[in-house]
């Protein structure tokens, strides 16, 4: 189940590997987050930071299974993380030399480099590195893998398992986007007043493509696909739970994430296979995130922009819904078109004619999706069968197989197949 | 593609006063008709025109209303993109200004700095 509340009151009746495993994915990002900020992108700080981290988190490891748990793990983790970077600050002469004397500049000459790992500096530090990774100079595909690596402490792996690629692509990626940040010496900071909102779209265009990753992924593991959707999420909930970011967008987007994630355990099937919205088992949809999903919907109904997660969160919200009535639909296809008005995407343009034709029937339907011309995407040679079909069988048998020869996946293969054997029964 | 602008122009109907439900059906009838324009990709943008407006003519002479002398007010424009006039003309199809006795004018668009 989807939790958004990690619960770490369990901790006592973990075992050491258990509890690494879970301060990993707690703590490693606010560690890191410290560091970076604490170095800067410039002379490889972010490399610097990966390294310290991943050596506090491999100590722990190797001392706790030797020696037990210590009494408070974070401030272990905490303390560790600090005497390294003294250490790593003292050995290295290049630091010293360059970093060292921006860090006094910047700390009002005082002797000693601070460590704070205060509440407040992880939060801030957090927040301003969610916005050094996501920025536009950076290609959207390394900045969720960059936020992957660093807000949410994916191994390497994982990341390459999510994009299915191999490694080294991650690694290269993720090298290069690092080197952008150090070329174009970019500042870990806050953004100003006056660019918060723009900055602020491109933080959330990053957190809609990394769930959109979690939940139309190809991965086979399930698993995996829900941590992406989760982490997510987390990032929109740290932005909601900071007064400078909790705008009505933010809110628009975490109340769409929460409608979606709802119908997680009703989208697939025990073999992993996917069940369409029609056939879905509704007592399988979450109502709690439903719930939440209003909760945030309302949050976000302020100020005076409509964004598209407004709208597409509305159009999730009348989903979520378990009345069949032609108002829903009626509603949802409103918001299609206004969506369309906003920003034309083909998978908008072709789950808008879906809604058309359950507003204004398959005929008319058919007369609109046909002006679409997506000839290269299969969903739309699947529409034109789902519109075909019960008005002319052999069309929407020709649609479903030319759907099929262009499906990629092997799910897609599998429902298109499916539809095939019902209609040629 | 180029792009075209598209003015829509209807009579004045002095007793004009619909009820809330044929408003709301009127705007749900343009909302499907851009909304098809923009599922194929091809709106470039648009603005619906309210009925507040002046005239201002020679030697600084100001008319009241956006429809001083004239039979026909504009009710609005939208700018969509096509490669002729005649793909234009198919896009004006079905919008709703025509079931109220109004009118499609299509015209093509020169970008100021060509």
């Amino acid at each position: 189940m989807l939790r958004l509340d990690l619960s770490y009151q369990l901790i006592v009746n973990l075992n050491e590997k258990e509890l690494i495993t879970q301060l990993f994915k707690t703590e490693y990002r606010k560690i890191i987050s410290v560091l970076c900020k604490l170095f800067g992108p410039a002379m490889s700080g972010i490399e610097i930071a990966e390294d310290i981290t991943n050596d506090t988190f491999l100590l722990a490891s190797e001392t706790w299974g030797l020696k037990g748990i210590p009494e408070n793990p974070t401030a272990w983790l905490y303390a560790v993380a600090k005497n390294k970077t003294k250490d790593y600050l003292k050995r290295n002469k290049i630091v010293e030399e360059k970093i060292i004397p921006s860090l006094k500049h910047n700390q009002n000459q005082t002797e000693e480099i601070e460590v704070d790992l205060s509440n407040k500096n992880i939060t801030d530090s957090q927040l301003q590195m969610i916005f050094t990774i996501c920025n536009p100079i950076i290609p959207t595909e390394a900045q969720i893998g960059l936020a992957l690596r660093i807000l949410c402490g994916f191994g390497i792996e994982e990341i390459a398992e999510a994009f299915l690629t191999n490694k080294e692509t991650i690694n290269k990626r993720l090298f290069r986007a690092k080197e952008k940040l150090r070329t174009a010496n970019i500042k870990i900071e806050f953004p100003t007043e006056n660019d918060i909102n723009t900055r602020l779209e491109t933080v959330l265009t990053t957190l809609y493509l990394l769930f959109n990753e979690g939940y139309h992924s190809n991965t086979h593991k399930t698993h995996l696909r829900k941590e992406l959707c989760l982490e997510a999420m987390r990032l929109n909930y740290f932005l909601i739970e900071n007064e400078v970011t909790n705008k009505p967008i933010v809110n628009a987007l975490m109340s769409l994430m929460c409608f979606h994630s709802s119908r997680f355990e009703a989208r697939t099937n025990q073999i992993g296979e996917p069940v369409l919205y029609d056939q879905q088992d509704k007592n399988l949809w979450n109502e709690e995130l439903i719930a939440k999903g209003n909760f945030y919907l309302i949050q976000s109904a302020q100020g005076h922009k409509l964004s598209k997660y407004h709208l597409e969160a509305n159009i999730a919200y009348w989903h979520s819904s378990k009345i069949e009535n032609p108002q829903k639909w009626e509603n949802i296809l409103q918001a299609y078109n206004q969506l369309l008005l906003i920003e034309y995407s083909p998978i908008t343009a072709l789950n808008r004619t879906y809604a058309l034709a359950k507003v204004k029937g398959k005929q008319i339907a058919i007369i609109e999706a046909e002006k679409l011309n997506l000839l290269s995407n299969h969903f739309y040679f699947s529409l034109l069968g789902y519109l075909h079909t019960d008005i002319d069988n052999v069309k929407a048998i020709s649609y479903f197989e030319i759907a099929q020869k262009k499906a990629k996946s092997d799910n897609d293969k599998s429902l298109l197949n499916k539809k095939l054997k019902d209609l040629k029964k | 593609m180029k792009e075209f602008l598209m003015i829509f122009r209807s009579e004045i109907n002095e007793s004009f006063g619909p009820t809330p439900e044929q408003t709301q059906g009127n705007i749900q009838d343009w909302m499907d008709w851009m909304g098809g324009i923009a599922a194929q990709g091809k709106m470039s943008g648009g603005s619906r025109l309210s009925f507040e407006g002046k005239t201002l003519k020679p030697n600084n002479v100001i008319a009241d209303g956006p429809y001083a002398e004239v039979k026909e007010i504009i009710g609005g424009t939208i700018v969509v993109k096509a490669n002729n006039i005649d793909e234009a003309m198919k896009l004006a199809e079905g919008c709703p200004i025509l079931s109220h006795g109004g009118n499609v004018e299509v015209r093509s668009i020169i970008p100021v700095n060509s």
